[in-house]
């Protein structure tokens, strides 16, 4: 097995550069979306209740 | 083994089976969602939310149409993995990413199984089961049946192919009423008649390029005549059915003048296909009804959007 990677070079590692950005953005956003979700399908009810 | 076919007969005709190591930009990827079928989904798919009226959340239908414009873009991109050797060879759709080079197909294959699985799982999660597995059975029937089965196969494959692009209302409906109703099945039954007509009419004009390809269009099997009689009597149909949310309550005095008129002049420019067969004129009149077929598509809908999402909604005299 090689040990070393192939090298890429600067263009291929700016598109992965941006392509694992584009990723780190679509998870931040679903993590945001399932979080509002989740608070629109409990409702306002869920903060209805005795302490 | 659909990868090992379609990788060889990508190297047949000479583009590279694997990108570039390093892969594509991020815009390739995002071209591989075709994103303007994308917004006509997400578009037809608001319209199917807002006409039954449902009490739905904002945010639920927000995320749902979310969801269904990536599932819709996830079955574009499994439609271009497939079709990577035809798009090589249409002027059309050669500079697409796989053809081009610029993503390898292994890699669009992925990215497109990812997204059609997370958005029909996400979907389920959102609102509701059915809603997600009609969104499933959306992507499998363009994806499966339409791309790998009806596409090379039958001069009807825009036909029954077109009931993929005609489903978004009423998955976008599933998702806000947890049923299926009239309404949707009103629109997807519109769309569903007007796609023979608006592809046909370009297939008329690029008969050339998809018989390079070997896709059995119109045209090219049962001639440029026999098409624009078909084109002529599906317009016949669908410029009436278009008319049907007015007998049935959802349509109102906009919308019907809208349907009405446009529907006229559609009717008029398949007559005009019908009629000029040859030369340039015949090219120039099968683009003209391609370019307006949208432009109908669109405006009715925006009148129903601009109807119940405006609050623009009057009755037509003389209906209840």
């Amino acid at each position: 097995m090689d040990p070393t990677p192939p090298l890429l070079t600067p263009e291929q590692a700016r598109r992965r550069r941006m392509r694992s950005l584009a990723i780190a953005l679509a998870l931040g956003f679903m993590v945001l979306l399932f979080y509002a979700v989740t608070i629109a399908k409990l409702g306002p009810q869920v903060l209805n209740r005795p302490l | 083994m659909a990868t090992l076919t379609t990788t060889l007969a990508v190297d047949e005709i000479g583009f590279p089976a694997r990108a570039e190591a390093g892969g594509g930009e991020v815009r390739d990827y995002l071209a591989l969602l075709k994103p303007r079928v994308m917004v006509l989904v997400v578009f037809t798919a608001l319209v199917g939310m807002l006409v039954p009226h449902a009490a739905a959340n904002p945010v639920i239908a927000g995320a749902s149409l979310l969801m269904i414009a990536i599932g819709a873009g996830a079955s574009g991109c499994l439609n271009m993995w497939w079709d990577a050797d035809i798009d090589a060879v249409m002027s059309r759709t050669r500079t697409r990413p796989i053809p081009a080079g610029r993503i390898a197909p292994d890699s669009a294959l992925a990215f497109g199984l990812t997204l059609s699985i997370g958005s029909v799982l996400a979907l389920g999660l959102i609102a509701n089961w059915l809603a997600s597995g009609l969104l499933a059975f959306t992507i499998v029937f363009y994806a499966v049946l339409y791309s790998m089965g009806l596409k090379r196969r039958t001069d009807q494959n825009i036909v029954i192919g077109g009931l993929a692009g005609a489903l978004p209302p009423v998955v976008a409906e599933a998702a806000v009423t947890g049923s299926v109703g009239v309404a949707g099945l009103t629109l997807c039954l519109i769309i569903f008649l007007w796609t023979p007509p608006h592809f046909w009419a370009l297939a008329l004009v690029k008969s050339e390029d998809y018989a390079r390809a070997g896709i059995p269009m119109m045209p090219n099997v049962r001639g440029p005549d026999a098409t624009r009689t078909h084109i002529l009597v599906y317009s016949l149909i669908v410029v009436p059915v278009a008319l049907l949310p007015v007998p049935l309550g959802f349509g109102g005095l906009l919308y019907a003048i809208v349907a009405g008129v446009l529907g006229l002049a559609m009717l008029a420019l398949a007559v005009k296909v019908y009629r000029v067969r040859v030369g340039d004129e015949a090219s120039r009149v099968a683009m003209q009804l391609f370019g307006f077929s949208i432009l109908y598509l669109f405006a009715i809908f925006a009148a129903l959007l601009a109807e119940h999402g405006l609050g623009l909604f009057r009755s037509v005299p003389g209906l209840l």
